[in-house]
Order: structure tokens, then sequence, then C-alpha cells
């Protein structure tokens, strides 16, 4: 499988601020690979590198191929870009852009453009500041998703949608993985990633911090689980890999690192198992295991 | 305690006026803090040229008999009239409000038009209003504290011109600056008005600039055509009202009330206006567009970001053409028998037949302004960068100097054409030598196209301070070609000006020598524009 997007040891700063400390990135062709983190932690940075609108300080970055600074016009001809905040030309109208973005990437399929537009409900003969922030989206979406190319990239493209448009989203998502392009979604609505992503990057203060698929990355997190047991449980504390043990006579709730997953479902077998559930982690506890990390981190600084 | 019972009777006494103004003062604040620098700098520029005037013009007519003297060519003078404006006593303080009187006076009314626009319409254009609207704040507070914001602004500068000058007499010194910062409120009123009429805080601002552009050119033509300021056409501009209030030289103050009525009246306007609209809507309503569109490059998205504004300098440019066409045969006929007003205006025009130094002196004017045109053409590029339009551009396959090259078409060609369209009018209602009067307009290219180039480095360099620091090089550019010559400021100093260095066509010989080099200059301020361009990091 070739890789559509490989970046390593990517730094950039601006002026003192350091936005990027060695980020790594390896996208799959063919893939929708999520990008998460959280506010301010170099997402649209690295995008505006990978678009060569910023010059990296150092590390190797390369799109397609190719590298994004020295051939941006050649790979933004397979490419199709959506900002988070779309902002439009106050006298030009929405299908006017649209036709222009396709046009200056090289084509649009018209068929799928008239297609895109009845699908997400969007008014193409309003003009630029007569739209509201998710019918901006849906200009940048609708060119996006007409465009005949290799590679998106979606940075946050969903803001101020619709739940039902959102819903057009992801089908169109799924859509085009399915055509074989490659998809770079980044993105804070974890449900959406869970849905859409073949594997996830997780970036915190401008560093990649877990990369993988969401198996994987799942298998590294902790199940939490409950239980109603026969009698009081025992012997549980002691078990490695248990945390956030809570016991109310003979009810059980834990969580568990989910490679010992196994002895914890011994021992509760061996109490008598009345009831059971057991949650897989979401996304979202993946999420703020990583992004709480600064909390707790200087909290133990304080405390004693 | 009491200001709290105070503030409850008074909303329930006047509960629609009290709601109304909501949150004034607070805006006010915000505004202030936001211009802290960009007011003092304004202020500070139009009072350092107006307050430099009597020093500067001591040491040039030091003696009375030197003033009278003056006064006598200025009778006769009728293109340096159409300049400055007539000049109505003899006194230090007279030939003060002469010389600088109209360029403070417009200083003042760019300066409360910007203020007010960026106040109003700018903030509801860019939805910051929103947000701002949805706090405690009166329907027309927004307005009111912009209005406050260009007065407190406009008192300022009267206070230090009035200071400033008071040596000079304190009734004529507080003349003056009641006309300057008089002047400042008529437009500050006038674009408060067509913030209301139109969606777009560029078009608010260009209309405004067109009037005060068109009070100029209508004081220039009136006072070529009469020697007291008393031509009908003088009267049709605000430019001359404030000249006609003859500070320092028996001061008619009625001219006062009618600047105070006139900016009353279209404050009025707009408070009427702005409380019958929807915010962020206006009275000129955006139709729908096509569903589909044929913009397909670059360049064509450049060319129809930017033809509304050439056409509105295009028409600005004819019709100047024509007004100094039409002015230049009874220049001549007036001057024609005063052997000193003959040497001013040559010294102003270049050695020549006194008609070819008028429409030399007139060409070399708009050739100043078709400065500020360039500049605003290659800002745009700044303005697409910035807001985050030129991002999604560049992510198509569309290079940095192809999505550069077509603004800078627009703004190095558009200079070219404005320049042959006010040619082909001066010629037309000239009458005369069309070859030459169109010479002499296009003459003025290469100094335009420096300025130009020099917009291009800054936005290639320094992209966040570029739209500060091209304005203030055409502004200075503009000062210095306005008021340097008749200034006698020393040779090194004009030859700061690209302009300095024009041949002075027609009449004098046509030298091809300095407009080869100011051509050469001009495409390597852009060739090193956009080679920082094409290194530097997009900013958004």
């Amino acid at each position: 499988m070739t890789k559509a997007i490989t970046v390593s040891g990517l730094h950039k700063s601006f002026g003192r601020t350091r936005a990027l400390e060695g980020l790594d990135l390896d996208v799959e062709s063919g893939e929708v690979h999520g990008f998460l983190g959280p506010n301010g932690s170099g997402k649209s940075t690295t995008i505006r590198v990978l678009l060569g609108l910023l010059r990296a300080d150092s590390g190797a970055v390369q799109v397609l191929g190719r590298d994004p600074w020295t051939d941006a016009v050649e790979i933004h001809r397979r490419i199709a870009y959506v900002p988070g905040d779309v902002t439009l030309w106050r006298n030009l109208s929405g299908g006017e852009v649209i036709d222009l973005y396709g046009r200056l990437r090289g084509g649009l399929d018209a068929r799928r453009r008239a297609e895109l537009i009845d699908r997400f409900e969007l008014d193409p003969t309003k003009k630029g500041r007569t739209y509201s922030k998710g019918n901006r989206q849906k200009v940048a979406l609708v060119a996006a998703f007409a465009s005949d190319v290799d590679l998106l990239i979606l940075d946050e493209p969903t803001s101020g949608l619709d739940p039902l448009m959102e819903e057009v989203f992801q089908s169109c998502v799924a859509e085009e993985r399915d055509r074989g392009r490659t998809v770079l979604l980044s993105s804070h609505i974890l449900s959406e990633v869970e849905e859409l992503c073949d594997r996830v990057s997780i970036i915190r203060k401008g560093r990649t911090v877990e990369s993988g698929s969401l198996a994987d990355l799942r298998h590294l997190t902790r199940t939490s689980v409950s239980a109603e047991l026969a009698g009081p449980p025992d012997g549980l504390a002691a078990l490695p890999g248990v945390h956030d043990l809570e016991v109310r006579g003979n009810r059980v709730r834990l969580q568990v690192d989910t490679d010992r997953l196994d002895a914890v479902l011994r021992s509760l077998t061996d109490s008598g198992v009345r009831s059971l559930t057991s949650t897989p982690p979401t996304l979202e506890e993946l999420f703020l295991r990583h992004y709480q990390k600064d909390a707790t981190a200087s909290a133990g600084a304080v405390a004693p | 305690m009491s200001s709290t019972s105070s503030a409850f009777s008074a909303f329930a006494v006047r509960p629609a006026a009290a709601r109304q103004l909501a949150g004034t003062g607070t805006l006010l604040r915000l505004a202030l803090r936001r211009d802290r620098l960009l007011i003092p700098v304004w202020i500070a520029v139009n009072a350092l040229m107006v307050l430099s005037m009597p020093g500067t013009l001591d040491s040039l007519y030091g003696t009375p008999a030197e003033r009278a003297d003056l006064v006598r060519q200025m009778e006769t003078n009728s293109s340096l009239r159409a300049m400055t404006g007539p000049v109505f006593g003899d006194s230090l303080g007279a030939l003060t409000a002469w010389r600088a009187g109209v360029y403070a006076a417009a200083l003042a009314a760019v300066m409360s038009l910007l203020i007010v626009v960026r106040h109003t319409r700018d903030e509801e254009e860019s939805g910051r209003q929103e947000l701002v609207a949805s706090g405690t704040v009166g329907r027309r507070a927004p307005l009111t504290a912009a209005l406050l914001t260009a007065a407190v602004a406009d008192a300022a500068l009267a206070l230090l011109l009035a200071a400033g000058l008071s040596g000079q007499g304190a009734t004529g010194a507080v003349a003056f600056a009641l006309g300057v910062a008089g002047t400042g409120m008529l437009f500050a009123t006038a674009a408060a008005v067509l913030a209301q009429l139109t969606e777009s805080a560029r078009l608010a601002r260009g209309l405004t600039a067109g009037l005060l552009g068109a009070g100029f050119v209508l004081r220039a033509a009136g006072d070529s055509a009469t020697a007291d300021g008393s031509s009908p056409l003088t009267w049709l501009s605000p430019l001359g009202w404030q000249e006609n209030l003859r500070p320092f030289a028996a001061e008619r103050w009625w001219v006062l009330l009618l600047i105070a009525g006139a900016a009353l009246l279209q404050g009025a306007v707009a408070y009427e206006l702005t409380g019958r609209r929807d915010l962020g809507m206006s009275f000129l309503p955006t139709r729908p567009g096509p569903a589909t569109g044929r913009l397909g490059t670059a360049g064509a998205l450049a060319w129809r970001l930017q033809r509304g504004g050439l056409l509105g300098w295009s028409i600005g440019f004819l019709l100047a053409g024509l007004v100094y066409g039409g002015m230049t045969e009874g220049a001549a006929d007036l001057v024609g028998d005063n052997e000193q007003a003959r040497r001013i205006i040559e010294r102003m025009g270049g050695q020549a037949q006194l008609t070819d130094a008028f429409v030399a002196s007139m060409t070399g004017m708009l050739g100043l302004v078709a400065a500020l045109y360039v500049v605003g053409a290659v800002l745009r590029l700044t303005g697409e960068e910035t807001s985050g339009r030129a991002e999604p551009v560049l992510a198509c396959a569309v290079g940095r100097l192809r999505w550069a090259a077509g603004h800078l078409v627009i703004a190095f060609g558009g200079a070219v054409w404005i320049l042959l369209l006010a040619g082909a009018g001066y010629a037309l209602a000239y009458g005369k030598d069309p070859g030459g009067v169109l010479g002499a307009c296009l003459v003025q290219v290469p100094a335009v196209w420096v300025i130009g180039g020099a917009a291009v480095l800054l936005h290639g360099l320094l992209p966040r301070a570029a739209v500060a620091a091209a304005w203030g090089a055409a502004g200075a550019v503009l000062l210095l070609g306005w008021v340097g010559p008749a200034l006698d400021l020393p040779r090194s100093v004009l030859d700061l000006s690209p302009f300095g260095h024009l041949p002075k066509v027609p009449g004098a010989e046509m030298s091809w020598g300095p407009l080869v080099v100011l051509c050469l200059i001009a495409a390597v301020l852009v060739a090193a524009g956009l080679a920082a361009l094409r290194r530097r990091d997009m900013t958004t």
C-alpha cells in the first residue's frame, strides 16, 4: 500500500511560539484518517504545511509522493481542501464559487455537483455574505466532493452543519472511500471519526501522541466493567491493571486495562456473576485520557 | 447609588430614547481603544503639516511687501489657485490658511470617514456587530458611538490647530480649526448616511471618498475661475465652504452655520435610516446571483473582484480630465500679463508656455491621485490573504505568482487606463494638442508604477504591516507633490518622490532617461516583492 501523506519530525515555529515540535503523520492511500487534537495543538498548522501554504522549519513532508512546498501546484490538482471556517466573496454567488474552485482544481463533475447541491439542500444563487456559517461550509464541501481528486483534506469541515447535514456529510465521505480516495479528516466530532475513520492520529502540543487503527488504540486503553455478583468480590484490588475500583455491597464497578481483562473476568466469575455489562472504551475516553494528561500532571505537581 | 436611580428615572421618563442609545458609552470607549494608534497618527500628520506652515511661509515671504506681492500674484494665477484656493489676506495666518486649509480639511475628512465606516458598516459586514448588538446595546448606539469617535478626533485636531496657530491671531486660529474640524464632521456624517445605504464597507468608503474627490475637483474648477472663492462651483464643494470661512481675514462666521447645518442634516438622515433597517442589511439589498458560474481562473476572479473599483476610478478620472481640460484655456488668459505670476507658475510647471505649464501641473496632480489607485489595487492581495479567502484558492492548482499576477495586471494596467481616460477627457474638453495632453498624462505612469511596486514589495516582505506602510508611502508622496513645490523644499527632499523626476511635459523637453530608470525600479520592486511572496508563509 502506498502512502498518501508522510510526515516525520515536522517542526514549525512562529516567532517564539513553537506550533509543531516533531510531528509525525502517515496516511495510507485509500483510507480515511482521523486527525485529532485539542484546540491549538497544531492541526491546522500541519494542514497548511501539507498544502504548501506554510514552509516547514525542519522535518520530511511528502504529499502524494511530492514535496508540498516546491510542487504545490502539481499536488493541488489532485487535492480538494475544505477549511474549518469558509469565507466567501460577498458579491459572488455560492454556485459561482463552487464552479470557480472546481475549475481551479482542474474540473468538476457536473452531475455530481447537481446531486450534491440537492443532497446538501444548498441554494447556489445566494451571495457570499447572505449565507449562514453552515451554508458557507456546504459551498466548500460541494466543491470538494464534486471535484475529481485523489486526496481530500478536510479541516473540521462540519462545523455549523445540522445533524441531518452531518449525516449527508458522513455518507459522502463513505462514498469517497468506496471510490478509493484518501481522506484526511480533522474533527472534534468523535462519533463522526469513530464512524468514518480507519485509522486516527492524536496530536497534542505539536507532537503525535497516538497513532493507529481504532482497534489498536482501544487495545491500549481501559474497558469499564460493572457487575452484580452473588457474593462480595475478592482480590480485585490486587489484580494488575485495575483502576477506579468501586465496591458497594455485591455491586462492582471498575476500569481495567483492556489487555488485563481476562484476569478480572476470572476473578468475577469466582464470586458468581448475576449480571455483567462491559463497555469498550469510546474514542471520547481515549481522547480525554490524552488531553487531561496536562491537567493531572499540573495537579500532581501542586499536591504534596 | 444616585446614578443608578437617575438612570432608572431617565428610563421611566424617556424609555424609547434611552433604549435606543443604551451602551453608547461602552462602545465609544471600545472604538477609542481600537483606534488608539490610528487617530493620533492622523491628527499628528495633519497638525504637523499645518503648524509647520507659518514658519516655512515666513522664511519664504518674510516682509509685508513680499506677502502683498504674493497676494497680487494669486489674484492672477489661476492654476495655483486651483491647487490651493485663493488667498484672502497678507498676514502669515491668512497665508497659512490659504496654503494648508484645503489639505487640512481634506485630511480631516478622510480621517473622519474612515473612522465612521470602520465602526459601523465594517462591524456589521464582519459579523462582529451581531455579538455586540446582542448585549444591552441600543439600535442607534453603534452609529452614535462612531460619530462621537469621529467628533472626539476632530475636536482634538481642532484644539491642536487652534492652540498651535494662536500666535497668528486667536480669532483666526479658532475659525481655521473649526473649519477643518467641521469639514471632518461633514464627511463623518456623509459616511454615516452611505454606510446605511450600502452593504459593503468598501463601497461606503469608496462613495464617501468619491464625494470628497468631487468636492476637490469642483473647488479647484471654481477657484481657477474666480479669484475670491465666489464661484458657484466653489460653493457646491464643502472644501470651498472651509475656504470661504476666510480665517485670519475678516472671518465670515456664518459659513460655520452652513457647515454645522449640513452636518446635522446628514446626521439626522443617518439616524432615521439606521432606525429603520435590519442589522447587517441595507437599503440597496443584495440580489441573488447565478446558480452556475463562468469564473475559471485566478485572473478572472481578480478581475471580478476589482472591476467595480476600477469602474469608479475610471469615471472619476474621466470627469476630472474633462473639468481640468475645460479650465485650461481661461487659466492662461488670466495669468498672461503678470510677470511674477509667470515666474511662479513656470517654477511649478517647468520652463515653458504658460498653458503647457498649467497642463503639466494638472496632469501631475492626476498622477499623484493615480498612485492611490495603484496602492489600493495592489493591497487587494493583502486583503484576500488576511481575510482567509486566498487560502482555499491557493489550495487549488493555482501558484502564488498566478494568484498575484491577476491583481497586479489590474493594478498596473488599470493605472495606465485611468490616466489614459483622464488624458482623453482633458484633450476633449481642451480641444487642442491632444498628443501633448495624453503624453503629459502617460508620463506619470512610471512614477505611479514605482509606488505600486513599493506596495508589492511590502506585501511580499511584511504582509501584516503592508496596508499601513503602503498607504503611508502614498500619502507622503501625495503631500510632497501637493505642498512641496510651492514651499521651496530642498531638492533632496523633493527627489524622494518618484514624481519629482518626471519631465514636465508638455512644454519642457521630453527626457526618456528618468522614465526608463523609474520603470526599471518599478520592475525590480515588483520582482523582489513576488520573490518574497513565493518564499514566505501565507498569513491567516
